[in-house]
């Protein structure tokens, strides 16, 4: 226990010492998350008016990003899968680089929904009184914080074992690493029947979003671990193999090529059959009765989609830059489709036919760069952390040797 | 040597100088400083809204009447404090035999919006940002589209006679979507019918307004506004109490009236008596009499809520006495 205490303890010592570059990321986000912290307590005190949503559009870029996060969350276990199912150990290693990466965004996840409530402190109604089964949202608390947990044991058990020197029991993590692929997609599956389950919504109540957001998610997040993986080995001095990225970059291929094969079979759906129920996809796409808000966005995601799809199907793509190219388009769109493209053009128009836009504002962006830089700066601290750990530069043994010398 | 490998060579504690003291304590402080700025905004908080005893109040399903009256005094107070006068605020129980319904005769509609600002009256919905539970549209003859409708229409005179008016409220449905999805069961259908928001207990994620079709649910973006002179001092706990800030509201057929056998206040002030408001399981009512005689419809009937709000039109035709033969259909037969 005490020597778990010191290497928490040690932890924390090392997330404060790196190089310039370092300070002056780390200085960075701190920054921005001062900032989003700034623009949130606005919000406590004068509600959510500070933000652009209505009551016609009750959900905006908040949970659009929850949305987008569970996702990216999820995508870990793409990496996970080929290690212990197809049993690509060389990749061993990666495996906790994507946890971790899990972890943060389930945290990310967790502080976008505490913000997008009216009534935060109230928050703990939610042990008293749990509509659990029947309400959707009660669902998605136990998948995030059960995936939360099961990430923090996997990646924890598995650094403090590289810490102490020792070789990690396999019964103390591969059952977890099992029940958490599994779990992973349930995650994002409840996410997504949290607006599927929704009959008033036309938009949303179709069976194909849950296939989207999985296929869009394992495409967004594993091109993110790609670029973090990049990031890893260029400043932190682990090495990363090219052949992990290119593992990635096949999974990614195929996930972005299913995700546009649903959104083509979407499309073909609702605009074939031209019923009642496409007005929201039509202002989406086209724009209806001169409101265009969403139109630009909509049609830059499918275009960044489609540079990234077109750039995996050829064969440059064995080039590192313009995977890369590929991957920051991708995440882009994705993260367009996934906010503005699928949460807010429900909302257009209203169950009573009102046509009213959604604008985020000033504040309410600034709270989601806050969210956004404190998932870097945890990400950026628990690589830090595992890197040296992981390398076997700081271990249990110069510990308990420093313990001797005395203070 | 670089900081990070003075740390790996001294096992992750570096000597602490006077210097490096200094360095570590300089940034605590500015770090310290600069959160405290950057949360400065909450000075600004109503604090009063923060207290143990509201963190600890129970869910209404869970209040014994004792906790219940303490809540409501403590209400009193609030409400006496802020806006000058003493309310008769009490908890109104629904009625055993009894299970509400509304009927809305189409045909007599003017749109005139009295039933709008008479529910505003009534309720204590904020003035700033405005908070309306009914809507009105302004529907083309013809469609019962409701895109087709206008939302903003502003005319010298109403009605005109190219449109017909459909006002929209909470439909109470049976089958209630907004009570499903509801984290925390901070909504919930009452034995007779309405559904009901313990505004103490709403934790504000507008889930429900995303489920409901009829857009019946307002949401409070920021702290409601009324003016002292024009605050209704006639009250219920889950009805027309002031709310506040951050939580969901919405029509709940005036429970402050209604249970004590009074009529809504959008129906009373209904000038050419467009709205029939009762008891469902009293086959005398009115509201039954329109349920069994009238061309009732509910509004979107296929997404399956079960509304108790009933939209009726004209007399009862066809009438009786002008019955016509079926036309034969040649070749044909009914299988």
């Amino acid at each position: 226990m005490k020597m778990y205490l010191r290497f928490l303890w040690r932890c924390f010592r090392l997330s404060f010492v790196g190089d310039w570059r370092y300070y002056a990321w780390m200085l960075l986000l701190s920054v921005i998350v001062l900032l989003g912290l700034n623009a949130y307590a606005k919000q406590l005190v004068y509600g959510l008016v500070t933000t652009g949503m209505t009551d016609q559009v009750s959900w905006g870029l908040y949970i659009a990003n929850f949305t987008y996060l569970v996702g990216m969350a999820a995508a870990a276990v793409m990496v996970v899968i080929p290690v212990y199912i197809y049993g690509r150990r060389e990749l061993h290693d990666l495996v906790i680089f994507g946890e971790l990466f899990a972890v943060v965004a389930i945290i990310m996840c967790l502080l976008f929904v505490q913000v997008d409530l009216g009534r935060p402190d109230r928050f703990m109604h939610m042990l008293w009184r749990f509509n659990f089964p029947v309400s959707m949202l009660t669902w998605d608390v136990i998948a995030l914080g059960g995936y939360l947990l099961l990430n923090l044991h996997i990646c924890g058990y598995l650094i403090y074992c590289a810490y102490r020197g020792v070789h990690p029991s396999r019964r103390f993590y591969i059952p977890f690493v099992f029940i958490a692929i599994a779990w992973a997609i349930s995650i994002h599956t409840v996410t997504a029947f949290l607006f599927v389950g929704l009959g008033g919504r036309p938009f949303w109540n179709a069976a194909i979003i849950a296939p989207r957001f999985l296929a869009s998610a394992f495409a967004a997040g594993p091109a993110f671990i790609i670029l973090t993986l990049q990031v890893i080995r260029r400043y932190a001095g682990y090495h990363v193999g090219d052949d992990a990225l290119k593992l990635l970059r096949n999974i990614v291929t195929i996930a972005l090529t299913v995700n546009m094969f649903l959104l083509i079979c979407e499309l073909f759906t609702e605009f074939y059959a031209d019923s009642a129920h496409i007005v929201s996809i039509k202002y989406l796409f086209f724009g209806l009765h001169g409101h265009y808000g969403l139109v630009p966005w909509i049609w830059t995601a499918t275009v960044l989609n489609s540079i990234a799809l077109f750039i995996l199907y050829l064969p440059f793509r064995r080039s590192l830059r313009f995977m890369n190219i590929a991957c920051v388009c991708m995440i882009v769109g994705i993260w367009i489709e996934k906010g503005m493209g699928l949460v807010v053009p429900a909302f257009i128009p209203s169950p009573l036919g009102e046509l009213v836009e959604y604008q985020p504002t000033l504040n309410e962006t600034l709270v989601c760069l806050g969210i956004w830089a404190f998932g870097l700066l945890l990400y950026t601290i628990f690589v830090r952390i595992s890197v040296p750990v992981l390398t076997g530069r700081v271990t249990a043994d110069d510990a308990s040797e420093s313990h001797s010398v005395p203070r | 040597m670089t900081s990070e490998d003075q740390l790996v060579a001294t096992g992750g504690r570096d000597n602490l100088t006077r210097r490096s003291f200094l360095r570590g304590s300089l940034g605590a402080a500015g770090g310290a400083a600069a959160l405290a700025a950057a949360m400065s905004p909450l000075r600004h908080m109503d604090t009063e809204d923060f207290t143990v005893e509201k963190f600890l109040q129970k869910h209404y399903k869970e209040m014994s009447p004792s906790d219940m009256e303490a809540v409501l005094e403590r209400i009193r107070g609030e409400v006496e404090k802020r806006y000058a006068i003493r309310p008769e605020l009490r908890d109104i129980k629904a009625n055993d035999g009894v299970e509400f319904a509304y009927a809305l005769h189409l045909g007599r509609c003017i749109g005139c919006r009295r039933c709008v600002h008479a529910c505003v009256a009534e309720n204590n919905t904020s003035r700033s940002p405005e908070i309306q539970y009914i809507r009105v549209l302004e529907m083309p003859k013809g469609s019962i589209d409701l895109e087709q409708g206008r939302h903003d229409y502003d005319r010298p005179k109403v009605p005109d006679p190219d449109h017909y008016y459909m006002p929209i409220q909470c439909h109470q449905c049976a089958n209630p979507p907004c009570v499903k999805v509801c984290p925390v069961e901070a909504t919930w259908q009452e034995q007779d019918g309405l559904v009901v928001i313990d505004y103490d207990w709403c934790i504000g994620c507008r889930y429900c307004e995303a489920a409901c079709p009829y857009w019946a649910r307002r949401f409070n973006f920021a702290e409601p506004q009324v003016p002292r002179e024009n605050i209704n001092p006639n009250m219920a706990y889950l009805s027309n109490r002031p709310r506040k800030q951050g939580v969901m509201e919405k029509c709940h057929f005036c429970i402050q009236r209604t249970r004590e056998g009074r009529m809504p206040a959008c129906l009373e002030v209904c000038p050419v008596g467009a709205r029939k408001f009762g008891n469902i399981l009293d086959p005398e009512s009115e509201v039954s009499q329109i349920l069994n005689n009238k061309h009732v419809f509910v509004l979107k009937e296929e997404v399956g809520t079960l509304p108790r709000f009933f939209y009726y039109f004209d007399e009862d035709y066809p009438r009786s006495e002008s019955l016509v033969s079926l036309p034969v259909i040649s070749g044909g037969g009914h299988a």
